[in-house]
């Protein structure tokens, strides 16, 4: 029987505030257990909870970039279970009335077409704390530093069909909210992290079959590998006569396998209600469009651009406009230079992401500049040099030896463009090789490449490659 | 309606709410005695009508994106009974 | 005149006037509660020394010119307010050992008016109760007859201010829980529109319905008092953002013209016959001070206990799970596991009545129930809430008894929630409708005191106040004190 897998997402984004979503304590990452836990985090008796003004304008934001309504009046309800790293006893959450409705995103599926993915909603929410079980022996450790910090839910339609359109959607999410500036992303940090809703169905059905949820999967690596496992298992499981039950299960990364989660699957009854202690969140028509245009282009948007003004091939533009900084880094470049910006889209994506990979480094932090990189693409169009001896320009570049046309002079890299000094080269390798030549006459074309070569050998790479391939054809011919 | 043990049994874990044998007998007269009376509330005719969350028609009011509270870990955690290293102590929590 | 005798109003003029000190006046009080509190129990903490400080504080503070509305005046806070430092019990072994790290708001304020704060009032437990017996403390004591119960869930700070320890104590009520103690013990308690008084620092019990206000032995101190406590807090989201009149300033105003409406639900079979005469007889008094008086119907009023019963616990149910034993208050010791931990905590922690509004919540907000009970709530609490709307387009106030009997003997009825529950028919409606309402005294029955019950529409505080000090400019109900405490 043929399967069709059905997929639905939960992303959970930290968002990027400096204080809490109810209280003023700090959402700074790595501080010590505690220390910024105030007595709203804390859950202490008498305290209540005040909405941040930042984190309703961060997800309207989101809202409006994903093409959905933002909901004039949104409701927070609380969500009631115990749990250690939950002190209040009850989550405070978004449940029946959310702050953003019906968007949509697009992503490329298998087949290089755009697919629609839905995003059913994003609700605001409070992060929960961090449980420490190690080194305390019987113990877990409680640390609350956590607890309060703002989080958007973004829940997508079960449209996605495969671990890879899962990846891609998680991905353009990720885009999305770093363009945004509405969160950091970091998914070392749980800054970033999702569920998967995974359910499997026969080819052509139209019901769609019991899902199981995978918690808490913090790479896109591990969103992959835990949905393909859930989806061996799932049609396994059915071939082999069983049947999916609908349940939590944890990824384990080291056996790279889904677990069920029994701990968690004691009846929980969340007692959903609107929280008592905060009023609906009313948000007005002015107010959205304030945001509306404070939007920046966002990355469907440019790489657009990036195709139609600068005319780089679209696999390209996907790149480019993975986030604002390379996007940026890029449009300065292409801007400082007459090389084409395709030439230039060329080398961020070549050279200088495989410089940036290898030293661990964000392009903001690039030992190379827009500017820098765009000096040396310019020699690159004024043939001083060829692309070639760019790659070694850039090299020392990145070492840190000083400017392309800095390194160019100091090592003696400027390409030979006189005809007469490439024709004596010439020349000598037609003299130096005869039985080559002969060859060459007699029909084996081929041969050019050989002779380009010795004649690059000669001038140590630095003759005009065009020249080279003119002069010799004709000097061969002759 | 009346309720039966099985089901202040169910409440009282939801609840988190560990009960002797005396009182879950005396719960189960007394909350079925409350369910009882405040199953009046059936009689009223409530279509169309919005719930009512809270007494005054205002929307929330939004607090500037400012950190304003500072450390103040030790005195919190004097309420503490159990603390090693700053962290609240619970028994082992198994995942 | 001894100190403790003299109302807030008293005390300010003696002060003023150098007749004697805030210290002279919290020595005397704190003196008295020594000696008469063992018969009441009305109080859980006494804070004597801090006390005496803050009168030599406020003494200096009235020497320096730097004089608060309540410089020098001897206060008790009910014990569901946070006291930064000092022992914050709510009532409840859960909380036996919790000592506050921060004062809640009113606290504040109120210090910062030059009060002196001599303790935290017996209470009972997280406010849940009528009659005061919930409270982990034992049961407060009517001053009016020791066998009797004082009200509650503010028992302790009634029968202070009954009993002569203060001129003034905070309280809270939710769903009477001012009102009908004032009503028993002979004071005057308010409950203020929902939204006017912080609740932060306030222990929730229903957020929704919870309002902080004073039990005083005048209107008049009541108005210094709240207009002390009344006003925006930024830390409170369901704060209202609203000028506070003068209330103190307004008070002295006829209410000639004042439209008094009249329940007729209100005067039927559940009304003790003869504390019906005596709420009548403050109406005439009302209507010789140049009020008129109209019939109002409330359609849904009878459904306003039931209403109450489910939406108070359901928030309860939530509002107290954050007391799990780990960050404070009781924890069960030698825990099997977290559950366990959880489990006995709370089962030790708890009183029955505290765990019986728990589970009464739980049910109603659980999967399957919560159409049936907490939607239904809210949809009937909309009905009430709309009786009232449409009762206020013809009426000023509406009067009428604030409890069904006087008071009645402890233990009484502690067996039948449900006859417990009726004791707040009249106040309930108030809090569901989030409106003010006072209770000032209006008369004896078989020597225990009752009280009559205005509600006003929404922030209409200083006409509630007015109304009862112009009829206590009338009669000497509220002058009467306790012989055993005289």
């Amino acid at each position: 029987m043929s399967w069709e897998v059905v997929i639905g997402l939960e992303i959970h984004t930290q968002l990027a505030t400096k204080s809490k979503i109810f209280s003023g304590a700090s959402t700074a990452y790595g501080a010590e257990p505690n220390t910024q836990a105030c007595l709203v985090d804390l859950g202490y008796p008498g305290v209540l909870p005040v909405l941040n003004k930042e984190v309703v304008h961060m997800a309207a934001m989101f809202g409006l970039a994903v093409n959905a309504t933002v909901a004039p009046r949104s409701v927070f309800a609380r969500k009631n279970y115990f749990y250690p790293d939950l002190p209040k006893g009850y989550q405070i959450s978004q449940y029946e009335l959310p702050i953003v409705e019906h968007g949509e995103l697009f992503i490329t599926d298998a087949e290089g077409n755009d697919k629609r993915i839905g995003i059913t909603r994003a609700h605001l929410e409070e992060d929960a704390g961090k449980s420490i079980h190690e080194g305390l022996d019987k113990s877990s450790g409680i640390d609350l530093n956590r607890a309060g910090t703002p989080l958007l839910e973004i829940v997508s339609e079960p449209d996605i069909r495969s671990a890879k359109e899962a990846v891609a959607y998680m991905r353009k999410i990720h885009t999305i909210v770093r363009y945004l500036g509405i969160s950091d992303g970091n998914m070392q940090e749980g800054s970033f992290r999702c569920d998967a809703n995974v359910s499997v169905r026969p080819k052509g059905q139209e019901a769609f079959g019991t899902r199981a949820e995978i918690k808490n999967l913090n790479s896109f690596r591990f969103v992959e590998k835990a949905i393909n496992f859930e989806v061996e298992r799932q049609i396994e499981l059915i071939e082999d006569g069983g049947e999916v039950v609908q349940e939590t299960r944890l990824y384990d990364s080291d056996q790279d396998e889904t677990r069920s989660m029994r701990s968690k699957e004691e009846a929980n009854d969340y007692r959903y209600f609107p929280d008592p202690d905060l009023l609906p969140v009313e948000i007005a028509a002015d107010f959205i469009e304030s945001v509306r245009a404070e939007l920046p282009e966002l990355p469907d948007a440019k790489q657009q651009r990036f195709v139609e003004e600068y005319e780089v091939k679209k696999d390209d533009a996907a790149i480019l406009t993975i986030s604002r900084p390379v996007a940026n880094y890029f449009e300065e470049a292409a801007a400082a230079t007459d090389a084409s910006a395709q030439l230039v889209a060329n080398w961020v994506v070549g050279e200088l992401s495989g410089a940036l990979n290898k030293d661990g480094l964000e392009i903001g932090d690039s030992k190379v500049t827009a500017a820098e990189l765009a000096g040396l693409l310019t020699r690159i169009h004024d043939n001083t040099i060829s692309g070639k001896i760019a790659k070694q320009v850039f090299e020392a570049m990145w070492a840190g030896d000083g400017s392309a046309d800095e390194v160019i002079e100091a090592r003696g890299l400027k390409q030979i463009t006189d005809s007469s000094a490439i024709e004596a080269v010439v020349d000598k390798v037609i003299e130096a090789n005869p039985g080559q030549v002969a060859e060459y006459r007699a029909g084996k074309d081929k041969l050019i490449g050989f002779f380009v070569g010795q004649v690059m050998k000669e001038t140590k790479g630095q003759a005009n490659p065009g020249q080279v391939n003119q002069i010799l054809k004709a000097k061969l011919s002759g | 309606m009346s309720l039966d043990k099985d089901q202040v049994q169910q409440i009282a874990t939801l609840a988190r709410l560990k009960l002797s044998e005396d009182e879950y007998a005396e719960s189960v007269k007394k909350l079925s005695r409350i369910v009882d009376f405040v199953d009046q509330l059936s009689q009223a005719d409530t279509s169309g009508v919005i719930p009512m969350a809270h007494p005054l028609d205002v929307a929330q009011r939004l607090r500037p994106d400012v950190v304003t509270e500072p450390n103040d870990r030790d005195h919190y955690q004097e309420n503490a009974a159990s603390v090693t290293d700053g962290l609240y102590l619970v028994p082992k929590v198994i995942e | 005149m001894a100190l403790h005798t003299m109302t807030l109003a008293e005390l300010t003029a003696g002060l003023e006037s150098g007749e004697f000190t805030s210290v002279d006046v919290t020595r005397s009080l704190l003196d008295r509660i020594a000696t008469y509190d063992a018969k009441l129990n009305a109080l859980i903490t006494v804070t004597g020394d801090a006390a005496l400080a803050a009168a030599a504080k406020a003494d200096a503070d009235r020497a320096a010119g730097n004089v608060g509305m309540l410089n020098g005046l001897p206060v008790i806070h009910k014990d569901i307010f946070c006291t930064r430092g000092v022992k914050t019990s709510c009532g409840s072994k859960m909380l036996d050992n919790f000592i506050s790290p921060y004062d809640a708001a009113i606290v504040e304020r109120m210090t910062a008016a030059g009060a002196v704060v001599l303790g935290k009032a017996n209470m009972d437990e997280f406010a849940m109760g009528s009659s005061n017996e919930t409270s982990f403390y034992g049961p407060v004591h009517n001053p009016w007859d020791l066998d009797c119960s004082p009200g509650g869930s503010s028992g302790g700070s009634a029968a202070s201010v009954a009993a002569r320890f203060a001129p003034a104590a905070t309280a809270t009520d939710t769903g009477g829980s001012i009102r009908q103690p004032a009503a028993l013990t002979n004071t005057v308690g308010i409950k203020p529109t929902y939204g006017r008084v912080s609740r932060y620092g306030m222990i929730a019990f229903a957020s929704s319905l919870d309002q902080a206000g004073t039990i005083t032995r005048t209107a008049e101190d009541a108005a210094r008092v709240l207009g002390v406590m009344a006003g925006f807090d930024e830390r409170d989201s369901t704060s209202v953002d609203a000028p506070v009149p003068d209330y103190l300033g307004e008070i002295g105003e006829s209410i000639k013209g004042l439209r008094v409406g009249i329940v007729r639900q209100h005067f039927d079979e559940g009304l003790d016959a003869a504390c019906a005469v005596k709420v009548k007889e403050a109406i005439a008094v009302l209507e010789s001070l140049g009020a008129t008086t109209v019939e109002v119907d409330l359609p849904n009023i009878d459904l306003s206990v039931p209403t109450y019963y489910v939406v108070a616990p359901a928030e309860c149910s939530s509002n107290l799970s954050r007391f799990d034993g780990v960050r404070f208050g009781h924890r069960a010791e030698n825990a099997e596991d977290l559950f366990d931990l959880y489990c006995r905590s709370r089962g030790e922690g708890f009183g029955d009545e505290v765990k019986r509004r728990i589970m009464t919540g739980t049910y109603a907000l659980s999967a399957g129930y919560y159409d049936a009970y907490y939607l239904k709530a809210q949809q009937v609490r909309q009905l009430i809430a709309d009786d009232f709307r449409k009762a206020f387009a013809d009426v000023d106030v509406i009067a009428g008894p604030t409890t069904p009997t006087p008071a009645f003997k402890l233990g009484d009825k502690v067996d039948d929630p449900i006859t417990m529950y009726l004791n707040d028919i009249y106040t309930i409606g108030a809090n569901l409708a989030g409106l003010p309402a006072i209770s000032v005294p209006c008369g004896f029955v078989d020597e225990l005191p009752i009280g009559l019950h205005l509600v006003g529409t929404h922030f209409a505080e200083s006409t509630l106040l007015r109304c009862a000090h112009q009829y206590q400019q009338q009669t000497d109900w509220h002058t009467a004190c306790p012989e055993a405490f005289a």
